[in-house]
């Protein structure tokens, strides 16, 4: 029995591969193995002899077993040495091409300015871009002969033979959507109107299309106070600021009583804007408290409600937030742009993780 | 609006500098555009006494010049041939800044010999164009500063100008007097008084004025007189200096007084030249036709019912917007007719509008003038004409009457802190409105007549929320509407629209904004019409409003390629317009692939765009905006996609969700795309809304047992669709078959002309049991049976 257990032991160890040692296999356990054959012989030994030999038999079979796994293990894992040693790449080729998207500035900045109102309780109203000269104008109190009218540079659209009613315009801001928006849910409203604006004007800082956020907030005790509260928290939300100081000038807007253009201290050092600092001051939007002819026209009685409006170019903030210099680059979609300031599609601004990067 | 700070003390009594009236102007909401002190760049130089001058050794025409200043004795090269013993001249010394030369002297070396400084012209100086030699003073002290002598002895060349902008309501501030009031109101001086008296007449005004009766409306009071034996030769130096310096050009006596109360009174007026005036003056409106050759040397011809004054051989002057060149007045003119009206701003704006003519008196009259500074502004100008001019007044002949603009409104001293939310004493408002020319009886403030824009209640908050400072107001928190957790605010569509924003820059497309409107060729091409066109386009590449936004997104294409940027993937997200009508837009998620989906690149071949990707982009859009499943794919789309290469994503026959495919090759060529060119296009507001309400998910229904998968390859027509095969097999057994893909699509090879294979993957799932081989091969049978009945298929061998 130990020469048994010696021989088939030298033999697993000696197997040199998975194949050999499959043969050994074969030849101590197999079917017409040597071991299996002595087991076969138990049967005809005496219930003493079984007895003595049975559990030394069983024993040695256990052994050769371990041994063979333990060497199929040991041979695998040389086999799979000796391939990880052919195996290798060059890991400094490029990646698989991906293609990398991006939203364009503008859309990531109404997506900031929506997300900091809507906090404030703000909805988003929109409303159509070809607009009749009665919402652009004279429901904001701007009558057909008023000045205003001439300076807005305004599209308008061609009317058919014979179709003598006044043309429709290109919306020349986003204020007529105060309007429809106060026609349509009534007092005591707030929303912001976010969209494209048209006018006839193309230069260095000018193009015919540009994006204007209007902000509207009617209740029955709001005064310009609250309207100036809400713009610091807005410049403080957006430009990423703790503080920030503003200042009110009395201005004039047809369709807002008593009306102010709005400044933000800052500083150009170096070229480039900072908030809240500095000894400059930076328009950036036009204000007021909504006049009552206008609340007249959206259906609001101005004896019941008051409230503040206020209107700011989307392109502006975006560039000065961003040091984006060329407002004309824009709407050129040139790809190199597009890469350059548009935002990867996973930043998504809220203010729990903050607006930008 | 310019005025000079010498104007402005004409009406207002300040010891304010410069800044300080500029700072409260943009304050009070006249808004500075920009102060020119000349005395700023003229702070360096001083008076020098030239003691000896000699001539250069080396140059006939320069001196060397030995000069007294406040820094010493100075040897000065000068060529000017004035340079001499004993002149008062202007020094530069080295550092300073030249502005006619745009140059700091330094000390220098002349021809071997030392400059220490400069002599200055005034051209050199900017303050003229003289430049025959340097400035010789008549008095003076060396080491005076060159401003300070400017300042006593000719003051207008350092007179500061401000430029402000005035808004439409405040017409009133077109007038320095007006904007010397606000200022006083504000605290910054006192307003001085002005008084008009009458200048009493000599003789009856040989011409006499009428107004029609259907004109009254538009010209409510016409006022003149004759002024006889004027001498109209050029205005005082000190009215020159002033209509220089904001930027008129000094005409003739006559004219720059008119100008003058203009500019100081917010008062157009007119002379004619009696002489040229055949017969009385009349108001009345244009028949349409006529034509008048205006003071800019133009003619102009009237439209019908525009306001005009005719004499008795046609019309004369354009009512209140241009006088006419033939009663024009000129150096010879003797005798004037001077007239002072009230137009009504709306006509002054449509005539105006329509003729195109921008004058000054236009501006003022359409922003509105003082109605009851007609008459006395006529007394103001006589006085001044005789004072300059000399002659002898007529007596004032008037036509109509001064329209009644009184009004008053209750001044509710708590408004403003519930409009505005400052606190202010009801004594500090009165003042204000009272500084302002308001009269307050009462509580009832009187508005003055030079303030049409006052209107109401809310105007006299403004007035006092102004004047007391804007700067004042404190924020103070807005509540928000609803305690706790803000709600959700955006409509399904925004939602939507955002979501198919990320959607598309996470599949690697790059947004874009492009202009809503295209040119006319290209509107045409996606199925616009003239209806879209823009009356007053600025360009001819933007000429109609885009019925759909792919033509945009190509022309960007199309410019990237010309930069030498070949692979493109671009979207764009915003209206499309399918009318001339408000709201007749809608929102359009359109997106385009040109060159290649997959560049070159060391792990496989390139591979050019295809309609399958803009069919993965739109898919994976609509499964991002909650589009139901079962989307169908259906051919006749709109005429720009490639006719055989495109499908709609529909759901049922009628409703299409979005097209993708190849654009047409004819649409590509106009908007100059090269190659092949996959878009799609996706109408956001025709996913139905989704049914379920309520976040929860229904259970999932995951089965234990194994699933079972057989492949069949089919061989049919070629032009049988791959999607006929795909529910054929489907239908074969609804509730055992989970999934059917399409894994393989081949032609040519033995299968013959016009036919292909398709090869079709179908999961099994069961439910209850294990599948028996048998099950599984009648479920075979049944899918080829089913396959082969709708398209005529063939298991292939």
């Amino acid at each position: 029995m130990d020469d048994l257990r010696e021989k088939w032991l030298k033999a697993v160890a000696d197997a040199g591969d998975a194949a050999a040692l499959e043969a050994v296999r074969v030849a101590a356990l197999g079917k017409k193995g040597e071991i299996s054959a002595q087991m076969r012989e138990l049967g005809r030994m005496t219930p003493e002899e079984r007895k003595e030999a049975g559990p030394r038999l069983n024993a040695l079979k256990d052994e050769i077993n371990s041994a063979i796994a333990a060497k199929r293990a040991a041979l695998a894992d040389a086999a799979l040495e000796e391939r990880l040693r052919t195996e290798w790449l060059d890991v400094t080729l490029p990646a698989r091409p991906q293609r990398m998207g991006t939203v364009h500035p503008i859309s990531q900045v109404t997506e900031e300015v929506t997300a900091i109102f809507a906090d404030m309780g703000f909805s988003v109203a929109e409303g159509p871009q070809v607009e009749s000269d009665w919402h652009n104008f004279d429901a904001l109190n701007i009558p057909g002969h008023h000045p205003a009218r001439a300076e807005m540079d305004t599209f308008y659209m061609a009317r058919a033979e014979g179709d003598n009613r006044p043309p429709h315009v290109l919306r020349t801001h986003t204020s007529p959507v105060q309007i429809r928006a106060m026609e349509m849910a009534g007092a005591p409203l707030r929303v912001i109107c976010p969209g494209r604006v048209y006018r006839a004007d193309y230069d260095q800082t000018h193009t015919p299309m540009f994006h204007q956020v209007e902000g509207l907030a009617i209740d029955k005790d709001i005064s310009m106070a609250n309207l100036k509260w809400v713009l610091e928290e807005f410049v403080k939300a957006f430009f990423e600021v703790d503080e920030v100081e503003l200042r009110f000038r009395a201005s004039h807007f047809p369709f807002t009583e008593p009306s102010a253009e709005v400044d933000i201290r800052c500083s150009w050092e170096g070229g480039t804007l900072k908030v809240g600092e500095g000894d400059d001051w930076l328009e950036i939007l036009g204000s007021g408290m909504v006049h009552p002819k206008v609340l007249m026209a959206g259906n609001i009685d101005p004896a019941a409600w008051q409230g503040f409006a206020f209107g700011m170019g989307i392109d502006r903030i975006a560039m000065l937030k961003y040091g984006i210099p060329d407002l004309r680059a824009f709407f050129d979609s040139d790809l190199r742009w597009l890469r350059h300031y548009g935002f990867a599609a996973l930043d998504v601004p809220t203010l729990h993780r903050g607006l930008s990067r | 609006m310019k005025f000079t700070l010498s104007w402005l003390r004409d009406h207002l009594e300040t010891t304010a500098t410069v800044d300080e009236i500029a700072e409260s102007l943009t304050d009070l909401g006249l808004e500075v555009e920009e102060v020119f002190d000349p005395a700023k760049r003229l702070a360096g130089f001083t008076l020098g006494k030239v003691l000896e001058a000699e001539q250069h050794p080396d140059a006939d025409r320069l001196r060397v010049c030995r000069v007294e200043t406040d820094q010493g004795e100075k040897q000065i090269i000068c060529g000017a041939p004035n340079a001499r013993a004993g002149i008062i001249a202007v020094i530069a010394h080295p550092g300073t800044y030249i502005p006619g030369l745009d140059t700091t002297i330094q000390v220098g070396r002349i021809r071997g010999v030392e400059s220490h400084g400069m002599m200055c012209s005034e051209r050199e100086m900017e303050l003229s164009d003289e430049h025959e030699g340097i400035i010789e003073l008549p008095s003076g002290d060396v080491g005076e500063r060159f401003v300070d002598w400017l300042a006593a002895h000719d003051p207008a060349k350092v007179d500061p100008v401000i430029e402000i902008a005035i808004t439409p309501n405040r017409p009133d501030a077109l007038g320095v007097r007006g904007i010397a009031r606000d200022l006083a109101a504000r605290g910054l001086g006192t307003l001085k008084p002005r008084e008009s008296t009458p200048v009493p007449g000599a003789f009856a005004s040989p011409i006499g004025v009428t107004i029609d009766a259907d004109t009254q409306d538009g010209c409510p009071v016409f006022a003149g007189r004759v002024i006889r034996g004027v001498r109209n030769g050029p205005s005082p130096q000190w009215l020159q200096d002033r209509l220089r310096a904001i930027g008129l050009r000094p005409i003739s006596a006559l004219v720059d007084i008119t100008n003058f109360f203009t500019f100081d009174r917010n008062r157009p007026l007119h002379v004619f030249d009696a002489a040229k005036v055949a017969g009385n003056l009349r108001v009345h409106r244009a028949a349409g036709g006529e034509e008048l050759l205006a003071l800019d040397e133009k003619t102009y011809r009237f439209p019908e019912g525009a306001i005009v004054i005719s004499d008795d051989s046609g019309p004369e002057s354009i009512a209140g917007i241009m006088g006419g060149e033939p009663t024009g007045v000129t150096e010879e003119t003797t005798d004037v007719f001077l007239e002072s009206a009230y137009w009504d701003n709306v006509q002054i704006a449509l005539t105006g509008r329509a003729l195109k003519i921008n004058s000054d008196a236009r501006y003022r009259f359409e922003r509105g003038v003082d109605p009851a500074y007609t008459v006395k502004g006529l007394e103001d100008a006589t006085r001044m004409i005789l004072d300059l001019c000399g002659g002898e007044p007529s007596e004032v002949v008037v036509a109509g009457g001064i329209p009644d603009h009184s009004r008053a409104y209750r001044l509710d001293p708590d408004r403003v802190r519930s409009l505005v939310g400052m606190d202010l004493p009801e004594a500090e408002q009165r003042q204000t409105l009272t500084a302002l020319g308001f009269t307050l009886e009462g509580d009832m403030a009187h508005v003055p007549s030079w303030r049409p824009d006052v209107m109401g209640e809310a105007d006299l908050v403004e007035e006092v929320a102004r004047v007391a400072s804007l700067t004042r107001l404190e924020g103070r928190p807005l509540p928000r509407p609803t305690q706790g957790v803000t709600g959700p605010v955006l409509t399904p569509l925004q939602r939507r629209e955002q979501a198919a924003r990320r959607a598309l820059s996470a599949a690697g497309f790059n947004e874009c904004v492009t202009y809503s409107f295209i040119d006319r060729e290209a509107t045409q091409l996606f199925g616009g019409d003239d209806r879209l066109a823009l009356e007053n386009p600025i360009s001819s590449e933007m000429t109609h409003m885009r019925p759909d936004v792919l033509p945009g997104l190509l022309q960007a294409a199309a410019r990237n390629q010309a930069r030498g940027f070949a692979d493109l993937a671009l979207f764009e997200i915003g209206p499309a317009f399918h009318g001339p009508e408000p709201g007749e837009q809608h929102l359009q998620v359109a997106g385009v692939l040109v060159g290649r989906a997959v560049p070159r690149n060391v792990h496989g071949a390139s591979r050019d765009a295809d309609a399958f990707d803009a069919k993965a982009a739109a898919e994976a859009v609509l499964a991002a905006l909650g589009a139901p499943a079962g989307v169908q794919v259906l051919r006749g789309g709109a005429a720009w996609w490639h006719p055989g290469r495109h499908g709609r994503l529909c759901l049922g026959p009628k409703k299409t969700l979005g097209t993708f495919g190849e654009l047409h090759p004819r649409v590509l060529r106009a908007l100059d795309v090269k190659g092949p060119a996959v878009a799609f296009t996706l109408w956001p507001e025709e996913i139905p809304a989704p049914r379920r309400a309520g976040a929860a998910r229904p259970a999932l229904a995951a089965s234990d047992l194994q699933a079972v998968e057989r492949d069949f390859a089919f061989v049919v027509d070629a032009g049988v669709e791959a999607a006929a095969l795909v529910n054929a097999a489907r239908g074969a057994d609804k509730t055992l078959i989970e999934s059917v893909e399409v894994f393989d699509e081949f032609a040519g090879g033995g299968l013959g002309e016009g036919r292909k294979s398709l090869a079709l993957s179908v999961r099994l799932q069961p439910r209850d049991k294990t599948l028996t081989e048998a099950e599984i091969e009648a479920v075979s049978g049944r899918i080829v049976d089913k396959v082969r009945a709708a398209t005529g298929a063939e298991l292939r061998g």
